[in-house]
Formats: structure tokens, C-alpha cells, sequence
């Protein structure tokens, strides 16, 4: 029977494996729905292990939103530990939802947030143990539709094969749409079977079905030509943008898992969008214009929240928080409503701004002031201006320093490395920046024991940024700044045993760029690495380099193409990128204008506070910027203690 | 100078819970810290007046005694909670055991009694019911018999420093089997030592002794947790609290 229960199986083989609780499900606020009440039912996917994927706020927000739907149901699964995996392929029970433990095989929509493209094994992995054809076009009417999601899915290609349908965009009115041509078509009595139903699914403001888009190449290797094969689908897929966001108060009950995750608290989305410009950032292009929640809004999501979760801490989440119109009232009147309670308050890592320590400050009143994130992003002035994060290297000291005399005792710095037209020495800043800091605020704070963690990411060129047409640097290139970097920072140790370095290899940040910027050529690769063992690629300890580049270099030949054709080769501004179909509402002409003048060090301001740049994405997509302030105030409430 | 937190300190314990809870079904998966983490999030949600230690990040006052290791149910887990206002043990139950996941039920609140002793002195053994599915009763019966004939059963035990040897008989007081076709049930009472024998450990003495090998995992359930009295028998730890407050109201009636 659909949709019954695979509990009973599963149970033998959860004694027998490592943190069994993340499989059980039962979460606070998790719902379970009868079956047989619903037309369409959805498995929502994050894959990645359940402590990573649990406090996913998009995911969140689809369970709850699909939910209230009286029409449909949505279960969570996440990505199985290779431990139970194992297992359950030799009992042959299959991929599971942790809500009822029913089989992910039993689903009509198979949904799956890609946050990052180090994911797409799970996702092969999770399709083989639910007994659903790897590749799509092997998939028949009775097998769910795979649907991609998450900033990953503005550029599917890599997993053309392996999904049926990508979302662009923001999701919540998304999954309804969806959930609507589901229903129909299911009720009509699947006229056309699958074919039919991804047509209409085409057919969907903001959802793109690849298989429906032929991409033909070059004899130099790219792209020459990306055509749709039936002429009742969109040229170019349009995302998806999310109005009046005090309109979607999600998620209303947040869930609380008994298992630990790595976020234990509970996260409050301020604005959505960012409107900063920073180069690198996929996530601040692709998700403009900036929506704000009203003061209002934020006080009676944390209200509500605080009230259904039992959390002790709220983070107020957005691209860049302290950018919101109202923050410091926002700030002040949380700060008064939770006056001791032990309720704690947070914002996320900031851009390096004396107003964030102000900020800090107001919500930690009367509380620990251990550490304090700053993410200057690039080493030196001058790649920040090549980034568009300037700020110049007296104001950062001068900032952090503050930080250390208002008594918070540990700094954490954010840079990357391997950023276009990056040298040694702009990487070499970080370390004198780091001592000074350092040094000044031993000064400023009368204490030996502030200390100063530098943590380092490489940089990964994305799609729809105006570094998309980078070169990515190589690991080696990350691997040797990081060596010089560690000298000098360990070169006074007076001051270097202060300073704490947290880095990754350059590895990984190379097969994040082969996935980010692939075409479908590279899904031949991430179904070979999958076949060859490849799973939570995003976790050092199961992530292979070597697999990864020989399967591209065996896997990729036969097209004339590399790995170093994907990542370290610098883009024309003819090329046809693998993504031109898919549209952001960003300009093309814009973001090439906007690499070039990065080239030349030229920073753009910020269109929140300064007029218009013109990068396409409002009149595009028919949306505009929606800020306060609004004037509005919180009022006392009866908070739990 | 670091700093210090304004205002006055925290106000202080005055008054002690003790709760006895159960851990069922899926929930039997939970780790000690998991429960932790729950426990804590829902006496905020119910609106416990917690007391709580002093500092930058104050802690809610609780302890915890001799949790069931993960994968175990258990019918009789102990805590004790201080609470900075007074309220009725009964109305404290209700709402936390209203506020916990299914399968997480708080079972009873009672006040301690003045001068009553600590919980933990009140728990020194426990009681397991532990199925065997694909065993035979009869099988049971004769591997339990050759156990209790050893002195010592020396098993194999992962510990936070390694695999160790302990001796798994040592500690058990009692053991005796039941159950029917296909699915013997062990009943054992086990003194609480350290290194912990668990219910794995007395079934991997099975093994060892009888070569009594279930073909899926055993399901163990703690019965009891308590004090070990002379009869062999596990006594309820919250049984002097309860008889004082019992005392104590005859008293008032009796005024």
C-alpha cells in the first residue's frame, strides 16, 4: 500500500548505527498528515546529514506552507549516514521520510534544496536507495517528479539528467503552483503520463524542465546554442520573487529536533535580498531587490517562535542585517522586550561598520559578549575594491578594535582567497591586519587575552555574478598563498599565538567550481563519482579529490574538455554560459560591465540608499525594492522568563 | 576588568521537583544529551519558574540521574529541578509533559522532602525487561542458568577510552527468563557500577557463555531504578518524598 509505514523495518537497523535519533523524526512542531486525505504529496529533500539539513530555513518554510494546504502533504527526508545505508539496502528498505517513515518512492514530488553543489551525490545516492531511476528520462508516471531548489538551481545543468524540473527563486508560492498542475492532472487521470505533466510543469511561472532545452556545442568545447524543443515552453525561465514578505510570516512553528544540528537556535529572516553589489556574492544578485520585514513583522515572528520552539537564542538572518532600515529600533526594542530572560539575540557575521558593534552591544546587553564576526571578505584596499566591499584598512582596525573595548573578547575575521587579479600581497594583508588589530586592541582593551580568528574560504566563481566569466584559481595557487599567509601570521609569535587561522585546502573549492559553472557534460562525472563511492562530498572526511579529477578527466575527454576548461579558464564575453537561459532578471550587459569595471578596481554603490544601477532585475521582473522605515514601535509583551 | 553582569543575582532555589519520566518507542533512540537539550527547551515553554546558577550564561538548575543509554527505552528516569517560585508538583507535570515530544512522558512530580537525602544516594540498581526476537524461551532459560553459574563473565565493552574488558556478572543480582515462541523476554537486576553494565553487555555475556545470538537487536526497557533492598527488589526512590508530603498533609488535616 502507498504511503505506509517503513518504521517497522527501519527499526532493527537503527540500533545498529551511529546518532540513530536523527532518523526517528518527532521533532517539536513536525506534522504528520493522513495519506489518504491529500491529492499530491511532496518529500522535501535538504542532502545533506539531518544535523545540517533539520535547521534549513527554506526547507522549513516549504513543510510548513505545503502543509496548510488542506490538498497536500509534505514530509522530510535528508541524507542517509553510509552506516545505515548499507543496511537498509540489505534489508531493502528504501529511502525514507523521518515524519512517518514512508518510502520517499511513494511521493508525487521529490523536492530538494541545493544550498551548495556539493549535494548532487546525496541526491544520487537518495534516488538509488528510494528505488527512483537515476536519470529522468528513465522515470515513468508512478515515480515522484524530481524538483530542484535552493541558489544551487540557477544553474542545474550539471543535473539536468538526474532532475525533472528546476525552481528558480524563492519557493513559497512556487510549491503551490506546483502542487496545483499536480493535483489536476492526477484527477484528470494522468492524460500524456509523465511527458504530459512536465510539459505543464514548463508551462509554470519560474520552473524549468531541461529536458525540454537542447544543448547543442562548438568545436572549441562551449556552448553554441541552448534551444527549447517544443514551442509551448518558455524561451528563458524567469525566477520566482516573493512580495510583501510580512505576507509570508514562515515558519510560524519552527522545528526543534532533539538531536543536536548546528544551529541551535532559532532564525528570524529580516529582508530578503541584498543590494550591496558585492561581486562575489550569488546569493545578493540573485535574490534582489531587497524586501524587508517590518519591525512589527520581525517582533511577532520572534514572539510566536520564541513561544512554539522553547529556543534560548534568535538570529536575525538576512544577507546583511544591519543594512535593515529599522535595525536599531529593531535591536533596542528586542532588547528591552527580553530584558532577563535569558533570551539571547544575534546577529549574523557583518559587514565591518563601527554601527555593527553598536548594534552588538544593544543585543547583548546584559549578556556574554564572547565572539563578534566581521567579514571584510577581501586582504588588502585595493581587492576590495575589486570586490565592491570597500572599506578602508583604518576603519576596519579602528572598528574591531572598538569591538575589544566594549569588552568582547574574540574577533572572527572572514577573507577569501583566490579572488580575481589576487596576488601575494594582497593576501599577505590579512596577516597585517590581523597584528594589528591585534595590537591595538590589547591597547584599547587593557587585556592580553582578546584573540583574533582569521578564517579564510577559497573563492569559487558562481553563476549570475559578474565573476562568472573569472578564471578560478588554482588549488595549488590557494594552497600557496595559505602557506605564505600562516608564515607571516606565525612570524611574531608575541602577537601570532593571538591569532588563530582556521583555512581549508584548496581542493574542494575546485569541485565546487566545476559544479557551479558546469554545463550537462558534467553530470556524467558526478554520476561516476557517485557509482565510485561519492557521498557528503561537503564533509572532508568523505570527500576524494582523486576520484573527483579522474572521474572528470576519464568522463570529460570524449567531449575535449577538462577540468581546468571548467574552472581555471577565464571566460569570453561571447561565450554562451550554461545558464543564459535561465534568467535572474540581472542584466547580461550589466554584469559584464560591472566585471569589467571590478578589473579596474571601480567599486558601484548600494541602490537601497542610491539611485538605480541599472542592473535589470526590477524592471525584469516586474518587482521593486521594499524598505522602511515604517514608524512603527513594539509593544511590551508577557514574554517567557 | 572582565565584565559583569548588572543587576542583582539571580534569586535562589526555592523549591526541589523530582520527576520520574519515560522514554518510548522511537524516542528510545534519544542520547542522554538529546533529552538534555529537550527537557530544557520545554520547561521554557511550559513556563517553569527555573532557577538558575549566576554568570553571563546562566544555567537552569537541573540534575540529571543515571540516564538509559541510547537506543534503551525506559519506564523510570529521574531528575530533580529548582524552581525560584513555588508551584503545585502535579500542575508541573502536567504542563511539561504537555510541552515534551510524544514519547518523552514525565510520569510524576513530587516535592523532596526536607533533609530527605539526595536522589542519587536513592539509586544504587536498576531493572530490565529485555526482548530477544528469534530467541526461544527455553533457550533462554538455559543460557541465563550457565550465567548465573559463572563467577565472572568477562566481556568486551566500548568505553570513551577504547574496548575494555568488564565483568558482566558481577553486577547482576538477579536474571530470569520468559516470554514465548520466537520472542524470549530477560528480566535482570543490575547493580550500577562503573564501568556501567548495560543490557547489551548481559546479552554479549549470553553470547559468550551459551553462544545465545539474537538474530536482530535486543529491546531493552528500564523497568525501575531505586535502591536495592535486602530482598533483592528495586525500591522507588520518590517513595520518601511522597510519604512526607503525605505526613505532612495529614499534619495540616489534622490541625
Amino acid at each position: 500500500m502507498s504511503g505506509e509505514s517503513l518504521y517497522p523495518r527501519l527499526e532493527p537497523l537503527l540500533a545498529q548505527v551511529q546518532k540513530p535519533i536523527q532518523y526517528v523524526g518527532g521533532e517539536l512542531n513536525a506534522q504528520v498528515k493522513p495519506w489518504d486525505e491529500v491529492a499530491v504529496h511532496w518529500a522535501l529533500m535538504y542532502p545533506d546529514a539531518y544535523e545540517v539539513g533539520l535547521p534549513n530555513q527554506g526547507l522549513m518554510i516549504l513543510y510548513e506552507v505545503l502543509n496548510e494546504r488542506p490538498d497536500a502533504l509534505a514530509e522530510r527526508t535528508y541524507a542517509v549516514w553510509p552506516d545505515l545505508a548499507a543496511l537498509m539496502r540489505e534489508a531493502g528498505v528504501g529511502q525514507f521520510t523521518v515524519d512517518a517513515h514512508r518510502a520517499v518512492r511513494d511521493f508525487d514530488v521529490l523536492g530538494v534544496s541545493f544550498a551548495t553543489e556539493l549535494g548532487y551525490t546525496n541526491l544520487l545516492e537518495a534516488l538509488d536507495l528510494a528505488g527512483v531511476p537515476l536519470h529522468a528520462r528513465d522515470r515513468d508516471e508512478t515515480h515522484p517528479v524530481v524538483v530542484a531548489g535552493g541558489h544551487a538551481a540557477f544553474n542545474p545543468e550539471p543535473v539536468a539528467d538526474f532532475v525533472d524540473c528546476a525552481v528558480l527563486g524563492d519557493g513559497e508560492q512556487a510549491v503551490g503552483d506546483i502542487t496545483d498542475v499536480v493535483k489536476a492532472w492526477k484527477e484528470q487521470g494522468r492524460p500524456g503520463g509523465r511527458e504530459e505533466l512536465l510539459a505543464r510543469l514548463a508551462r509554470v511561472d519560474g520552473v524549468y524542465v531541461p529536458r525540454f532545452y537542447a544543448v547543442s556545442y562548438g568545436p572549441d568545447g562551449a556552448i553554441a546554442a541552448v534551444t527549447r524543443t517544443r514551442d509551448d515552453v518558455p524561451a528563458r525561465v524567469g525566477k520566482r520573487t516573493v512580495m510583501d514578505l510580512d505576507e509570508w510570516p514562515y515558519p510560524k512553528t519552527p522545528l526543534v529536533p532533539l538531536a543536536e544540528s548546528v544551529h541551535e537556535r532559532m532564525s528570524v529572516e529580516i529582508f530578503r535580498g541584498c543590494t550591496r553589489g558585492c561581486r562575489f556574492c550569488q546569493a545578493g544578485m540573485i535574490t534582489r531587490p531587497v524586501r524587508e520585514r517590518t519591525i512589527t513583522g520581525i517582533g511577532s515572528m520572534v514572539d510566536q517562535g520564541l513561544r512554539a520552539t522553547g529556543y534560548e537564542e534568535v538570529g536575525l538572518l538576512s544577507l546583511s542585517s544591519a543594512d535593515h532600515s529599522e535595525i536599531a529600533q529593531v535591536a533596542r526594542e528586542l532588547a528591552d522586550r527580553y530584558e532577563g530572560t535569558n533570551t539571547g539575540l544575534s546577529l549574523p557575521s557583518t559587514r565591518v561598520d563601527a554601527f555593527n558593534v553598536t548594534l552588538a552591544n544593544e543585543l547583548s546587553r546584559n549578556g556574554r559578549r564572547s565572539g563578534l564576526t566581521f567579514a571584510p571578505e577581501g586582504g588588502s584596499e585595493r581587492i576590495r575594491r575589486v570586490i565592491n566591499k570597500t572599506v578602508s584598512k583604518e576603519d576596519l582596525v579602528r572598528t574591531v578594535t572598538t569591538a575589544y573595548a566594549n569588552g568582547w573578547q574574540q574577533v572572527k575575521l572572514y577573507f577569501m582567497c583566490g579572488l580575481p587579479t589576487e596576488t601575494d600581497e594582497d593576501v599577505l594583508e590579512i596577516a597585517e591586519l590581523a597584528v594589528e588589530v591585534i595590537r591595538a586592541g590589547r591597547e584599547a582593551s587593557g587585556r592580553k587575552d582578546i584573540r583574533c580568528t582569521v578564517s579564510i574560504g577559497g573563492f569559487v566563481p558562481k553563476p549570475h555574478t559578474p565573476f562568472q566569466w573569472a578564471a578560478q584559481a588554482s588549488a595549488e595557487t590557494i594552497d600557496h598563498r595559505l602557506r605564505v599567509l600562516r608564515q607571516a601570521i606565525n612570524a611574531d609569535r608575541r602577537i601570532g599565538r593571538s591569532i588563530g587561522l582556521r583555512y581549508h585546502d584548496g581542493k574542494p573549492g575546485v569541485i565546487e567550481g566545476l559544479l557551479s559553472r558546469g554545463d550537462r557534460r558534467v553530470g556524467r562525472v558526478i554520476e561516476r563519482v557517485w557509482r565510485e563511492g561519492g557521498r557528503f562530498d561537503g564533509w572532508s572526511e568523505h570527500f576524494s579529490y582523486d576520484r573527483w579529477t579522474q572521474a572528470a578527466a576519464e568522463e570529460l575527454a570524449v567531449f575535449g574538455v577538462d577540468l581546468d576548461w571548467f574552472t581555471t579558464r577565464e571566460r569570453t564575453q561571447d561565450e554562451v554560459l550554461p545558464w543564459d537561459h535561465l534568467d535572474s532578471g540581472l542584466d547580461k550587459e550589466w554584469l559584464w560591465d560591472d566585471w569589467q569595471e571590478a578589473l579596474s578596481e571601480e567599486e558601484v554603490a548600494d541602490c537601497r540608499w542610491t539611485p538605480c544601477y541599472d542592473c535589470g532585475v526590477c524592471p525584469t521582473m516586474g518587482t521593486e525594492i521594499q524598505v522602511g522605515p515604517t514608524g512603527r514601535s513594539l509593544l511590551p509583551l508577557t514574554v517567557v522568563r | 576588568m572582565a565584565r559583569q553582569p548588572d543587576g542583582p543575582p539571580p534569586p535562589p532555589t526555592v523549591q526541589k521537583l523530582r520527576l520520574c519520566y519515560a522514554k518510548r518507542g522511537p524516542l528510545r533512540f534519544a542520547s542522554h544529551r538529546d533529552l538534555a537539550r529537550a527537557l530544557e527547551r520545554a520547561l521554557r515553554r511550559a513556563r517553569v519558574p527555573m532557577a538558575f546558577s549566576a554568570g553571563f550564561s546562566p544555567h537552569p538548575k537541573i540534575s540529571y540521574v543515571g540516564a538509559a543509554p541510547t537506543g534503551a527505552a525506559s519506564e523510570a528516569e529521574y531528575l530533580e529541578i529548582g524552581l525560584a517560585e513555588r508551584r503545585d508538583p502535579e500542575e508541573v507535570r502536567a504542563a511539561l509533559d504537555a510541552s515534551l515530544p510524544p514519547g518523552i512522558d514525565v510520569l510524576e512530580c513530587v516535592e523532596a522532602a526536607e533533609g530527605g537525602g539526595s536522589l542519587a544516594d536513592r539509586i544504587d540498581a536498576a531493572r530490565w525487561s529485555i526482548e530477544l526476537p528469534g530467541i526461544e524461551p527455553a533457550a533462554l532459560s538455559a543460557a541465563v542458568a550457565e550465567f548465573l553459574s559463572r563467577d565472572e563473565v568477562t566481556v568486551a565493552k566500548r568505553t570513551k577510552n577504547g574496548l575494555r574488558d568488564v565483568d558482566a556478572r558481577g553486577p547482576v543480582v538477579s536474571a530470569a527468563a520468559d516470554g514465548e515462541v520466537g520472542r524470549a523476554i530477560l528480566h535482570v537486576v543490575v547493580r550500577q557500577v562503573t564501568p556501567a553494565v548495560r543490557p547489551d553487555d548481559v546479552v554479549a555475556a549470553l553470547a559468550a557463555v551459551a553462544d545465545l545470538r539474537p538474530p536482530s537487536p535486543p529491546r531493552a526497557v528500564r523497568e525501575a531504578q531505586g535502591r536495592l533492598d535486602d530482598s533483592g527488589a528495586v525500591a522507588d526512590p520518590l517513595g520518601p518524598d511522597r510519604a512526607a508530603r503525605t505526613r505532612c498533609q495529614g499534619e495540616h488535616a489534622a490541625v
